[in-house]
Formats: structure tokens, C-alpha cells, sequence
């Protein structure tokens, strides 16, 4: 299978006040084209870590410290990968949204209250796909002024005309510049000897000040008067939205895009905020808890949407969940994490038919089953304190199977049988 | 069939209104609520008027307007008459010139200063708040040291030292006054900083400066607003009373402070009539404190208007 994304050994750090709190402690996941991945696990067991590790937006006081993310796009080789830790900030941000997109956990959060729902789902093409929307417009105000009679509305769509081609063009060249700058940096991508790498950080530093330049010659487009000219582009924008909320079953997409998110509920914020993460076709989307406020009916409706989309827009999903039911249903992989560190990687049904790793035994031992009689059975201990982890396996206090060299080393990720990846000595 | 009919008109109407029109006539009914507000409005528009239509009220003489015409040195103030409508200061400047003229000084110098303040402030505290770290500590620094000296004391020293005058006591409050706005919008953009939905924008592929221009500013400018709103009262108070320690404009300037600094010796009239030259001091003060008061009331309503949080109650 074509790999997409492989976080390798990836160690993330938040430097608190109190100490150091080491989130993530090595984990690794490789998430395929076409397929469903699923990280499970507790609470705090840096799930959500991940995959801000992965998007790099990990919140400070939080640093990625160690390990390599590598992505597998097609723009460029295929083989090698890219890794985006090495990368600059503009880099990510043209990454971010276009082929990795994100939906969160609460959608009434995730939503901001103050700008319109339609402005929202917009930016998202405003940002990745300005140039498809500038030929768009073009080519609607050549029409207009074909089929149009007015002699003084004609020149002024005219001129509307001329500047949006402008704006294009300049599009395209900054488009070319940086599209050199990252071929050159993808030469540049193994070596380490020191005169590449400065001439790698001085490619980085010129993309983020490009990128910024851009930003603030697109702020004139924002001057009174002058930002009236831009009207016709955002109508083009406008069909886009309607198109991608009628898509997602949003009832009414023609009035949607005006309100604000107070005065939708929970399933529809729910869907807003998949509309904004599937805006431009993302290759990779990242669910994290996305149904876990929403009541059951609601929950059932979102996961049938992720899924449907699934098999017509998007590439894959990394689902993130505490919810071994809904693991089952969606997902084709599988990671279980405790504590920071990735236990048992698998296939979905050979983790539910044969678990090895005891913390995945002990997981799907309490969740509640139909016909079951006895008392739930529960995990003896609690997680660890992630400021003085447990040395070794971070797992080996509240084992049942501890050994000596559990306390001493961390286990190592060994492929047990096909696709199915164990970190516990009781398989070495 | 009443009934269909007033139905159908509502329907009508909901159609016809557009959310943002919707959204203005809620707010202006908000703002009409309060009788106090109304009150400040009328006062404002009243001072506005003045200020638009000054060359009509007022006729100016010289070339340059904001000079108050005199007819004469005589030192004693005379009280109102045909030619002086409200009487004159000593030197026998025109009091109700100077009122006229001085309410497009007013406006002058309060919008000017304030505008000034909020670009800094908010930009300042923007990058105070959003980026931390470094330039938080320095520029939150910076702000201490404003606030440690005594205001109208720092003021004045800086006026002195760039030379006395109107544009000088512009300077100077546009240099002092920014203080409070960068505190006020860092507060606020430290809250919304972790908030899920500028994480949402980030991973949406936003750069920090679109977020913090279209996702954090418009969500924490309203306070700022507000005390914006409130303070042009208080910079125009403040301006008045540098020129009335002499650091403001100069003698015969249509500037309140001014005209109260020049009635400062006719306060109490000789014996035999203690209040001989009450309209001196009575009415460019009346007229600074109408002002202020104009302000501050404006600044408690569009409170009422603009915080989200207030006004759905």
C-alpha cells in the first residue's frame, strides 16, 4: 500500500512550570492511502498530541523535540517523503488545510462566534484555492459583459475584469517562486553537511517572508472603496459554499451561510466544521473525537457522513477516539496508545480477536458487552504522571505480566505476525 | 381573515428585512432604550452641528479662523450685549466665538489623539499578545513605565520639551495615551489565544497574521471601543487643562482650556458684586464639561451595542 503519512519516533515535550511533561515518548504510525486509521486510548494518552504533532500545531508551551514526520505527496517523489519538521512555518500553512485537514472535538468551540458561517467555510478557499476562484471570476464577468447591454456597468466589470487578472497574475508568479523554492529544498532534503543546511534555513526564512509580503499586498484589497471591486469574487466563492453545505446535508444551505454559529445546533456546527476541513478535498482528514458532544442520534448521522464522504472525497482518515464501538464500525488500522507511547498497531479485526499487548487486553475487557453478567472488570492503578514517567515500559506498574527488564527498558516496536506490531517483552 | 392578513404582512416583512438591516434596527433599539444614552447623543450631535456649521455660526475674520476676533484691550470682561452674545474675556475676546471655534478644536484633538492611541494600542497589544514570549516582556514593560510616572506631570514635562503649543499637547497625549488600550486588547487576545477555534484557523492553513487580524481582533476590539469611546471626553479634558497651564495654544486661541485659563482672574467680581463676571468661567467650563459628559454617556450606550455579551439580555 502507498503510504501518505509516517510519523517516526516522534518525541513532543510540553516545559511547563512544574517540569517537563513528555506527552509523547517515541510514537510511531504510518497511515496509508485509502484507509481508515484509528488511535485509541484513555485520556491524556496523547492522542490528540499526535496528531497536532503531526499538523504542527502543538500549543505552547509544547515543542516537538524529536523524531520525523514524513509526507508522501504526489507533487513530489513519491519514495523519499518529506519531512514537514524540517520545513518552514509557510510551508505548513500552505499543508494545513489543503491536504491535511482537521475537524476538533467541540464544534461549538471550533467555530468563531463572531464571523458568519459563510465567511468561515469561504476562507478555507480563499486560502487554497484563490487561483481557481480568480479564473472563475473572470470568466463570469466576460460573460456578463458579452450578454450585457449597459454601457457604464460593461466598463466597470471591465476594469473589475482587469484587476482581478492582476491579482492572478500576480498569483502565478508567487505560486512559480515558491514552487522553485520547494523543488530546491526537496534536493536539499537528505543532505547535511553545514553549507546546505544554511542554504535550506535561508530557502525556509524567504518562503515565510514571501508568504507575508503576499499577506500584506492582499490587505489592500481590504481598503474602503477599494475592496468593492472584490464583491463579484466572493459571489463566486459563495455558489462554492452553498454547493459544499448542500453536499453535507445541511438543510437551508441558501440562508446558512449568513448566520453566525449561535444559531445553529450542535449536529449542524458539527457539519459546518466539516464543511470548513473538506473545503478543498483534503488527502488526509483528521477526526479528533468528532462526535464525543453530541447525543447518540446525532453521533450516528456525523459518522455516516465521515464515512460516505469517505468513499467519494476524501483519501483517508485518522480517527481519533476513545470509543471501541465506533473503532470497530469505521476503522480499517488500528493504534491503541498509553501513557505516550503507541502499544499495539493492527488490523481491526485481529486486534479484537486476538489482543496481545495487556493494555489492550485490559481495554477491551472493560468495555461493557450485551450479554455479559458479571461486574465490569476494570485496569487496577491510574496513568501516570507524565512529569516522571514510569521508567521502561510505560505500562510495566499496572501490568499484570511485569517483568524485570520492563522497568529498565522501553520495548521496542517489533512486528509480531503480518501488520500486526507489538511493543511488550512478553512477544520477544 | 384579519388574521391572514397580518400574517401575510409579517412574512412580507421578514423577508423583506436583511439580516445586517435587521441587525442595525436591534441595535438602534437597544440604543434608544436608555434615556441617558439619548441624552449623550443629542449632546454630541448638538456639538457636532456646531463644529460642521462653525463658519455660519460664527463668522471668522482673519485668516486664520481659530483665532478669537477682540475688539479693543480693554482689561475688564464685558458682560453679554447685542455684539457679544455671550460677553467677552478680558482683552474683550468674543466668548461666543471662541465656544463655536473651540468645539471643531475639540473634535480635532479628541478624535485625532484617540485614533492615534487605538492604531498603536491595538497593534501593540496584538503582538504583546499573540506572540509572547520576548516582545510581550518588552513592550508590557514599556507599559509600566507609562504608567509608573503621574500622567498630567509626564505630560506636561513632554509638552515643554517639544515646544509649547497645540500640535505639542497632540503629540504628547498620542504618546501617553496608548498604554491602557495595548493592556486592554492583550488581556483579551491572551483569552482568545487558546481558544479551540484559532487552533480550528491554524489547522485550517490561517497564518498568525490573518489570525490575528480576522479571527482574534474582531472578536476582542468592542472593549477597546468602548473606552475609546470614553475617552475622547477625557483627552479633550485633558488638552484643556494643559492650555489652562499655559502649555496648550496661545493667548486668544479658540481653545476651551485656553478660555478658562484667561478667565482665571475674574472668578469673583469686585465687592459690591461678587458675581459680576459669572459668564467668564461659567460657560467654557458648562461647555468642556457638556462635552465630557456627552462622551461618557455615548461610551456606557455603545457598550450596550457592541459587547456580544450584554446585548442579547
Amino acid at each position: 500500500m502507498q503510504k501518505l503519512i509516517e510519523a517516526r519516533d516522534v518525541y513532543t515535550n510540553f516545559f511547563t512550570f512544574e517540569g517537563v511533561v513528555k506527552a509523547l515518548n517515541g510514537v510511531s504510525i504510518i497511515v496509508n492511502q485509502g484507509e481508515t486509521y484509528g488511535l485509541v486510548g484513555e485520556s491524556g494518552c496523547g492522542k490528540s498530541v499526535t496528531v497536532r504533532s503531526i499538523m504542527r500545531i502543538v500549543q505552547s508551551p509544547g515543542r516537538i523535540v524529536g523524531g520525523k514526520i514524513l509526507l508522501f505527496l504526489s507533487r513530489e517523489d513519491k519514495g523519499q517523503g518529506i519531512d514537514i519538521l524540517k520545513r518552514s512555518e509557510a510551508y505548513m500553512e500552505s499543508i494545513r488545510g489543503n491536504d491535511i485537514s482537521m475537524i476538533f472535538q467541540e464544534a461549538s468551540t471550533s467555530l468563531n462566534p463572531v464571523l458568519s458561517i459563510g465567511y468561515q467555510v469561504a476562507e478555507s478557499f480563499l486560502l487554497h484555492r484563490l487561483d481557481e476562484m480568480l479564473k472563475e471570476t473572470i470568466d463570469t464577468l466576460k460573460a456578463e459583459i458579452e450578454s450585457g447591454k449597459l454601457f457604464i456597468t460593461g466598463w466597470w466589470k471591465k476594469f473589475q475584469g482587469l484587476l482581478f487578472k492582476a491579482e492572478l497574475k500576480g498569483l502565478e508568479r508567487y505560486t512559480d517562486m515558491v514552487a522553485g523554492i520547494d523543488r530546491r529544498l526537496y534536493e536539499l532534503e537528505d543532505s547535511t553537511d553545514k553549507i546546505s543546511i544554511d542554504e535550506r534555513n535561508h530557502l525556509n526564512r524567504k518562503r515565510d517572508r514571501l508568504k507575508k509580503t503576499v499577506f500584506v499586498v492582499q490587505c489592500v484589497r481590504h481598503l474602503p472603496f477599494i475592496k468593492h471591486y472584490g464583491k463579484k469574487l466572493h459571489k463566486t466563492i459563495r455558489i462554492h459554499v452553498i454547493d459544499l453545505l448542500k453536499e453535507l446535508g445541511v438543510p437551508n444551505p441558501q440562508n446558512v451561510p449568513d448566520m453566525y454559529p449561535h444559531e445553529l445546533s450542535g449536529g449542524m456546527q458539527q457539519r459546518i466544521v466539516i464543511a470548513i476541513a473538506l473545503a478543498c478535498h483534503p488527502k488526509l482528514l483528521i477526526a479528533d473525537e468528532p462526535t464525543s458532544n453530541l447525543d447518540v442520534t446525532i453521533q450516528a448521522q456525523i459518522i455516516d457522513l465521515i464515512k460516505n464522504l469517505k468513499s467519494t472525497s476524501i483519501a483517508s482518515v485518522l480517527f481519533i477516539t476513545h470509543d471501541l464501538g465506533l473503532v470497530a464500525e469505521m476503522c480499517d488500522r488500528v493504534t491503541v496508545m498509553y501513557a505516550g507511547d503507541a502499544c499495539e498497531t493492527a488490523a481491526v479485526k485481529d486486534l479484537f480477536k486476538e489482543p496481545l499487548h495487556p493494555y489492550t487486553k485490559g481495554l477491551l475487557r472493560s468495555v461493557p458487552k450485551l450479554k455479559a453478567q458479571k461486574e465490569l472488570e476494570s485496569i487496577p492503578g491510574t496513568v501516570p504522571n507524565l512529569i516522571h514517567p514510569p521508567s521502561g515500559c510505560r505500562f510495566h506498574p499496572r501490568c499484570p505480566h511485569a517483568k524485570d527488564i520492563c522497568s529498565e527498558d522501553k520495548p521496542p516496536l517489533t512486528e509480531h505476525s503480518e501488520g500486526h506490531f507489538i511493543a511488550c517483552y512478553l512477544y520477544t | 381573515m384579519n388574521e391572514t392578513v397580518v400574517n401575510e404582512r409579517e412574512e412580507k416583512e421578514k423577508i423583506a428585512v436583511h439580516p445586517r438591516l435587521q441587525e442595525f434596527l436591534f441595535s438602534t433599539r437597544r440604543f434608544l432604550k436608555n434615556p441617558l444614552t439619548i441624552i449623550g447623543l443629542v449632546i454630541i450631535i448638538l456639538f457636532a452641528l456646531i463644529a460642521v456649521f462653525a463658519p455660519l455660526i460664527a463668522p471668522p475674520h482673519g485668516s486664520d479662523p481659530y483665532r478669537i476676533p477682540h475688539t479693543g484691550w480693554k482689561m475688564t470682561p464685558s458682560p453679554p450685549s447685542d455684539i457679544h452674545p455671550l460677553g467677552t474675556l478680558e482683552q474683550q475676546y468674543d466668548i461666543f466665538y471662541g465656544v463655536v471655534w473651540g468645539t471643531r478644536l475639540a473634535f480635532r484633538i479628541g478624535v485625532t489623539v484617540v485614533f492615534a492611541n487605538l492604531l498603536i494600542g491595538i497593534i501593540l497589544g496584538a503582538l504583546a499578545g499573540y506572540y509572547g514570549g520576548i516582545a510581550d516582556e518588552i513592550i508590557m514593560r514599556i507599559t509600566d513605565m507609562f504608567y509608573a510616572i503621574p500622567f498630567l506631570v509626564a505630560a506636561m514635562a513632554l509638552v515643554v520639551a517639544i515646544g509649547r503649543g497645540l500640535k505639542a499637547v497632540i503629540i504628547v497625549l498620542i504618546i501617553l495615551g496608548w498604554p491602557t488600550y495595548t493592556r486592554v486588547i492583550r488581556g483579551e487576545i491572551l483569552v482568545l489565544r487558546e481558544k479551540d477555534y484559532i487552533l480550528a484557523a491554524r489547522a485550517g492553513g490561517a497564518s498568525s497574521l490573518r489570525i490575528i487580524f480576522k479571527h482574534i481582533l474582531p472578536n476582542s476590539i468592542y472593549s477597546v471601543l468602548i473606552i475609546a469611546s470614553m475617552n475622547i471626553g477625557t483627552v479633550v479634558l485633558t488638552a484643556a487643562a494643559l492650555s489652562f497651564l499655559g502649555l496648550g495654544s496661545e493667548t486668544g486661541y479658540a481653545d476651551w482650556g485656553q478660555m478658562v485659563a484667561m478667565s482665571r482672574n475674574w472668578i469673583v467680581g469686585p465687592a459690591d458684586n461678587r458675581l459680576a463676571f459669572w459668564y467668564v468661567v461659567i460657560i467654557p467650563g458648562f461647555v468642556i464639561a457638556m462635552f465630557v459628559l456627552g462622551w461618557n454617556l455615548l461610551g456606557d450606550a455603545a457598550r450596550d451595542v457592541f459587547d456580544p455579551k450584554m446585548r442579547r439580555r
